[in-house]
């Protein structure tokens, strides 16, 4: 009956997240999911042999009421870090398991004893590795550290690690402090490895992740003998994997270049910047500029999410549909803190997501465009990635707003974007700045359209 | 129990379900996808609550709690994360409150 539970888990898993991976089925499949955690989790209370019944119901209720606290209350922009934490967590639950049994220490067969200890490890770094990344996205850290001999010290204490893991599979009797030296080390090494990575790799680094924690649950599952173990967390670490490279690919920055150089401290301002200089419009003019358009093209970026401008936006957009002119969002795919994070965004506006294109979508749409509004976005936007090849950002496929018949670009004020690259676009003879705060500017913008 | 090969097919078999399933994901549902994925091996509150059940000394009764504890907040914070995001994509079909 248990076992049949599980594999009913099991298969709901997988059609979950298959329905995931379309926008039309993505809300159902969370739900069929959901489910195979509630058949799964119940069954197992079934289980023979098990005590500790009230400890047990006590711990879920406090880790499941402080999760579903936070993750109700958490606001959309701050979703990376949320993911980070709770998939921490899964990472360190992995290695509790495996500390567990380690203790006991009475395995059959030597096989499980290598993947308790592998899963251990692998889940102690997610773990420990997941909360750095957490601190950094929720700006408790704000720099990169970076000291002399870091990879020489890292790589000491990942063998340290391994040196005391191989011990502890391979004695007879562990002992405590080899044990707790393991742990100790390992979860080190996750601080350490993740120190050094900016805040602009991080979702890249939170995706391989939450890969890492899925492998570490499929080894304690081979140690426990639990198949919905085996196959959930097997799943969840190769589509991880998959994951991982589509987001550093989108980013243009391979996995290696993340993982063991700092960005940012590579180039000191090569070029000398783009010629020419920035014009600017006030409110009304653009809004005439945009009401009498045929097409309009919104790029939004961080900064609109940061300005929590997205509502405002929607509602330009909406006003200016009943004006007769064609309104679509162009998003690039790392527009936001991850790949998906603006679309999210846009979506809780209520922006509908067929209102919403990708770069391959809609380059070709830009030439036939009368405004381009660029609100809060930089690099992304940056001909300099087309042209420039000492540029750090050179390759980077961007939207090419610079296409369009007239660019505005709404900016906070005349400082550089986020990667500290000057940006070309600025510059260019049918750019115009409007500057201030995204919200305030789009509210401005919706006061000058309504008087039209 | 699960033994050898019959362990290592299942695995195998299991990375490419994972790999076809997200192989033609649109970008857009890239951060829903890996919060649904981490949701997913919350799975371990499974693990660790038989790890717990297990248990028989102090130590291993208190890693086993926190083991428990962390699993729950693992999925129960990765299904309300996911949720919350996935009920905003809406089509512009749709009605809309």
């Amino acid at each position: 009956m248990i076992e049949l539970s599980y594999f009913a888990a099991a298969v709901l898993f997988i059609l979950g997240l298959k329905r995931m991976s379309s926008p039309k089925t993505a809300r159902g499949g969370i739900v069929w999911a959901g489910a195979g955690m509630v058949v799964a989790t119940f069954a197992t209370f079934f289980m023979p042999d098990m005590g500790n019944y009230g400890l047990m119901i006590l711990a879920i209720l406090i880790g499941g009421g402080a999760a579903w606290y936070t993750g109700k209350k958490v606001a959309m922009t701050d979703m990376p870090q949320m993911i980070a934490i709770y998939n921490g967590m899964g990472g360190g639950a992995a290695a509790a398991i495996a500390a567990v049994e380690l203790l006991k220490g009475h395995f059959d067969n030597s096989t499980f004893q290598v993947l308790a200890v592998a899963g251990a490890l692998i889940g102690s770094v997610a773990f420990s590795g997941s909360m750095i990344a957490f601190a950094k996205l929720q700006g408790l850290m704000k720099k990169s550290f970076h000291f002399p001999s870091q990879q020489a010290i890292n790589l000491v204490v990942f063998g340290l690690a391994i040196a005391f893991g191989l011990y502890v599979m391979f004695a007879e009797a562990p002992g405590g402090f080899a044990l707790f030296m393991f742990f100790a080390l390992a979860l080190a090494f996750g601080v350490l490895m993740t120190l050094p990575i900016g805040g602009a790799d991080m979702p890249v680094v939170i995706s391989l992740y939450n890969a890492l924690t899925g492998l570490a649950v499929a080894f304690e599952g081979f140690v426990l003998g639990n198949a919905a173990m085996i196959i959930a967390g097997t799943v969840v670490g190769s589509a991880g994997t998959l994951l991982t490279q589509l987001m550093a690919k989108a980013m243009n920055r391979p996995l290696t270049n993340v993982l063991f150089s700092g960005f940012g401290a590579v180039e000191a301002e090569s070029s000398a910047g783009p010629e020419g200089e920035m014009k600017e419009i006030g409110a009304a003019d653009a809004a005439v500029m945009m009401a009498f358009a045929n097409k309009v093209i919104i790029v939004p970026g961080y900064g609109l999410a940061v300005a929590q401008a997205q509502h405002k936006i929607w509602e330009l957009s909406e006003m200016l549909e009943e004006q007769g002119v064609d309104v679509k969002f162009a998003i690039h795919p790392v527009a936001g803190r991850m790949p998906g994070h603006m679309n999210v965004l846009l979506a809780e506006a209520g922006v509908p997501y067929d209102k919403i294109y990708d770069l391959e979508e809609i380059n070709a749409e830009f030439p036939q465009a009368d405004v381009a509004l660029v609100i809060g976005a930089n690099d992304v936007v940056n001909p300099v990635a087309r042209n420039d090849k000492s540029s750090p950002i050179y390759g980077m496929p961007i939207l090419n707003a610079d296409q369009a018949q007239n660019v505005i670009v709404v900016k906070r004020g005349r400082g550089r974007g986020f990667s500290g690259i000057e940006n070309g676009l600025f510059f260019l003879d049918n750019t115009r700045m409007l500057y201030g705060d995204g919200q305030e500017v789009a509210a401005k913008l919706i006061a000058e359209v309504k008087q039209l | 129990m699960i033994e050898g090969f019959t362990a290592l097919y299942i695995f195998m078999l299991a990375a490419f379900t994972g790999y076809e399933v997200i192989a033609r994901v649109p970008v857009i549902l890239h951060t829903p996808l890996m919060s649904g994925s981490n949701f997913v091996h919350g799975i371990v509150l499974v693990g660790a609550m038989v790890a717990m059940g297990h248990a028989d000394t102090d130590l291993e009764r208190f890693i086993g709690f926190i083991g428990v504890m962390l699993a729950a907040g693992n999925a129960v914070g990765g299904y309300v994360v996911t949720e919350r995001m996935l009920e905003m994509f809406k089509s512009s079909k749709e009605d809309r409150k």
